[in-house]
């Protein structure tokens, strides 16, 4: 099992970070590694969920020649692609776009015919689409423990 | 060392060295409360601590120095990990400031211990040693019981900081004891009570949980047979009635093979390790399983469960015996009895009393097992001799099996028998050890010596590494590569360590030597010269179901 992308930050909760692991495997193998993972002492809660059960964000930027731009095409891409420019300078121009990741794609490859310099694109991002907020859940954690 | 104190921690193996020495210097001053044993070998203090942990029930505690010192530990830590055994290790490290400089025998031991360990921790403050202790101790011995690494820098070993120890009570990450479905109860109960030919299997768990008495409560109501994985032997007395053997590769035939002729397998503490279900493709497919244990991630891992119910095993079966009706399945366990007929005369009876000259592994411990009614605790070591031990030896009590089981750690017994010997004084300890284990940590002589540990070492010599031979004979056409190992003197070598030794290569000798080993006083070395190429059966081969293990 390959890992795609793997993604960590401070959630909305003190303390508490949370981490986006993107796998492509079968939802047996999922659980178990689900299961792996929320057995490690420090780890709180695991979670699973397919693609339809998260809104998820994936960031790319890409370096392109500024001269690029002296075609006129430069419109059309970036109104197509809904990207944005984030600086311009006189050798190379960098775009940036946020989006699923085919979309990602889909402006690479509009890109490439032109030459890109660099690209690089970030790990996934995603909120569960169900209502339990993440501290609902720890508060069953603390009431269900006995001693 | 106040902090261990204060946890119970009577007895310590280690081994000293430059990053841990201010920790010593500290237990020079506790030399009157903590007994700590000097061993040849960081392994040997892991294996140690691990054998006293499953003698006595305790955590088993052991230090060891920096770098090699701590890289050491790791075989004996993997091992704690997958046979759930509390260990807790404490490290020295180099002082923090020199952390990432390679500084001399520095090693990245938390990145390299962190998936052999339940839970490992850095401390580089003096003030944080005693939460970091408190909290090892909490997560060793809680739940699914694991090993635990604490690594001290040596500035915090230096350190002052006032003394507040506070007991562990709870971390919100870890539930170390799950509530107890009452719903999936009542679901097994039912499955229970309508099954025609219940089964049930038992494993570490119930020793660990302290379910003894509620597993012989729950059997005598539900009248079910009963059969135990490697770690599980002295879960249940052998002399039970409902008892009908050992699980596994080379466990007994009855329950091997009709695992697969059950309706309902329940499942108590045990991991369905591939050893026990060999092809899982063809393993009590027939049957509804209800499958019991602490560890969620368990259920479902291998056998897909019914009902699957995570829970403490005491717990759960005292609370199923309530919900079971009283039944009787005699029939059922006849069936297995027949089939006990078939390996008795096809197995058993040629090797406890075999007509060859040579002298075969399984009469050496039937005859152990008799003369000392299984009121030992039986370490043994990984190979040919673990199997026949666990096959021929009727453990009676619990805690008396000690073994390395999932890793299958050769070297183990004979540092893990000093350690329960450490763990449960009042018993005799025997140490069954094949003639190529007992060379990986020979070296654990010198600590029997110097502590005057009463260790009864039984050596079953083949003169090769006889597992490995085995196979090499029914699956590589009896290319015996490098298997046949030269072996040295162990008797001179007893005598280097001032240990009382006997050899014996004829039968006519073994009764009055096992007899003579079992009455001395103190440490003893029983060198038994056996056949050389003697294969254990019952064998399931890779990839047979457990209904098709070969009897020869």
């Amino acid at each position: 099992m390959n890992i795609e992308s793997i993604t960590a930050s401070q959630s909305e909760m003190d303390g508490v970070y949370r981490y986006t692991i993107v796998v492509n495997t079968s939802l047996d193998q999922v659980k178990k590694v689900v299961g792996q993972i929320e057995k490690q002492v420090e780890v709180l809660k695991a979670f699973y969920h397919e693609d339809e059960d998260v809104v998820y964000q994936e960031i790319a930027l890409y370096k392109v020649s500024t001269k690029l731009f002296y075609n006129g095409s430069s419109e059309r891409i970036l109104r197509a692609h809904g990207a944005r420019i984030l600086t311009i300078e006189r050798g190379f121009t960098i775009i940036e776009k946020t989006g699923h990741p085919e979309e990602l794609q889909l402006l690479f490859n509009e890109l490439k015919g032109f030459g890109i310099l660099e690209y690089v694109k970030s790990g996934r991002v995603a909120i569960s689409k169900p209502m339990k907020t993440l501290e609902s859940y720890l508060n069953e954690l603390e009431h269900d423990e006995l001693f | 060392m106040k902090s261990l104190v204060q946890e119970g921690v009577e007895t310590i193996f280690g081994y000293p060295g430059g990053a841990i020495m201010p920790i010593y210097d500290a237990l020079y001053g506790y030399r009157d409360q903590v007994n700590h044993l000097l061993v040849r070998h960081e392994q040997g203090a892991i294996h140690a601590a691990q054998g006293y942990a499953r003698a006595s029930g305790k955590v088993g505690v052991c230090f060891a120095t920096s770098g090699p010192g701590a890289t050491n530990l790791i075989t004996g830590l993997a091992d704690a990990m997958i046979d759930s055994t509390p260990v807790v290790c404490i490290t020295g490290q180099v002082a923090s400031h020199l952390l990432g400089t390679d500084a001399f025998q520095e090693t990245d031991v938390i990145g390299i211990s962190m998936p052999v360990t339940k839970w490992n921790i850095q401390v580089t403050k003096a003030e944080d040693v005693c939460d970091a202790i408190a909290k090892a101790f909490y997560i060793a011995r809680s739940g699914r019981p694991g090993p635990v690494l604490v690594d001290i820098t040596k500035d915090a070993q230096f350190g002052e900081t006032e003394y507040k120890y506070q007991p562990f009570k709870k971390m919100r990450s870890y539930t170390p004891m799950p509530k107890l479905n009452i719903d999936e109860v009542e679901r097994a109960a039912e499955l229970i009570n309508s099954a025609k030919k219940p089964f049930l299997l038992v494993g570490q768990g119930i020793l660990l949980s302290n379910a003894e008495e509620e597993l012989v409560d729950f059997i005598n109501h539900t009248g079910i047979p009963v059969a135990s994985t490697l770690l599980g032997l002295g879960a249940l007395s052998a002399d039970h009635p409902q008892y009908v053997g050992y699980l596994g590769m080379h466990g007994n035939y009855a329950p091997n093979v009709l695992t697969n002729e059950c309706d309902v397998l329940i499942a108590v503490g045990m991991r369905f390790d591939d050893r026990v279900t060999g092809n899982v493709e063809k393993y009590a497919k027939q049957a509804k399983v209800v499958h019991i244990d602490i560890d969620p991630s368990e259920i479902n891992k291998i056998i897909p469960a019914e009902v699957g119910i995570v829970a403490d095993a005491k717990q759960a079966l005292s609370e199923l015996t309530q919900k079971c009706s009283a039944g009787n399945h005699a029939a059922w366990i006849n069936e297995f009895h027949v089939l006990e007929k078939v390996e008795q005369e096809q197995v058993v009876e040629s090797s406890i009393h075999p007509v060859s000259e040579e002298l075969r592994m399984a009469e050496v411990i039937n005859l152990l097992s008799e003369k000392s009614k299984g009121d030992l605790i039986v370490v043994t070591d990984v190979g040919q001799h673990q199997m026949i031990t666990s096959r021929y030896f009727k453990y009676k009590q619990p805690r008396t099996n000690i073994t390395s089981g999932g890793l299958g750690t050769m070297g183990f017994a004979l540092p893990a028998a000093v350690g329960a010997k450490l763990g449960n004084p009042e018993k005799t300890v025997v140490a069954v050890i094949g003639d190529g284990g007992f060379q990986m940590t020979i070296q654990e002589l010198g600590t029997i010596m110097q502590f005057n540990v009463d260790v009864k070492i039984l050596i079953l010599n083949n003169n090769f590494l006889g597992m490995v031979r085995q196979w090499q004979e029914l699956y590589f056409e009896e290319r015996y590569s490098f298997t046949d190992i030269q072996n040295p003197n162990f008797i001179k070598i007893a005598e280097g360590y001032d240990i009382m030794s006997t050899k014996i290569e004829d039968r006519i000798n073994l009764d009055r030597e096992l007899q003579k080993m079992l009455d001395s006083k103190g440490a003893y070395l029983l060198e038994v010269v056996v056949g050389k190429q003697e294969n254990v059966f019952p064998m399931m081969e890779t990839g047979a179901a457990v209904n098709e293990i070969r009897l020869n």
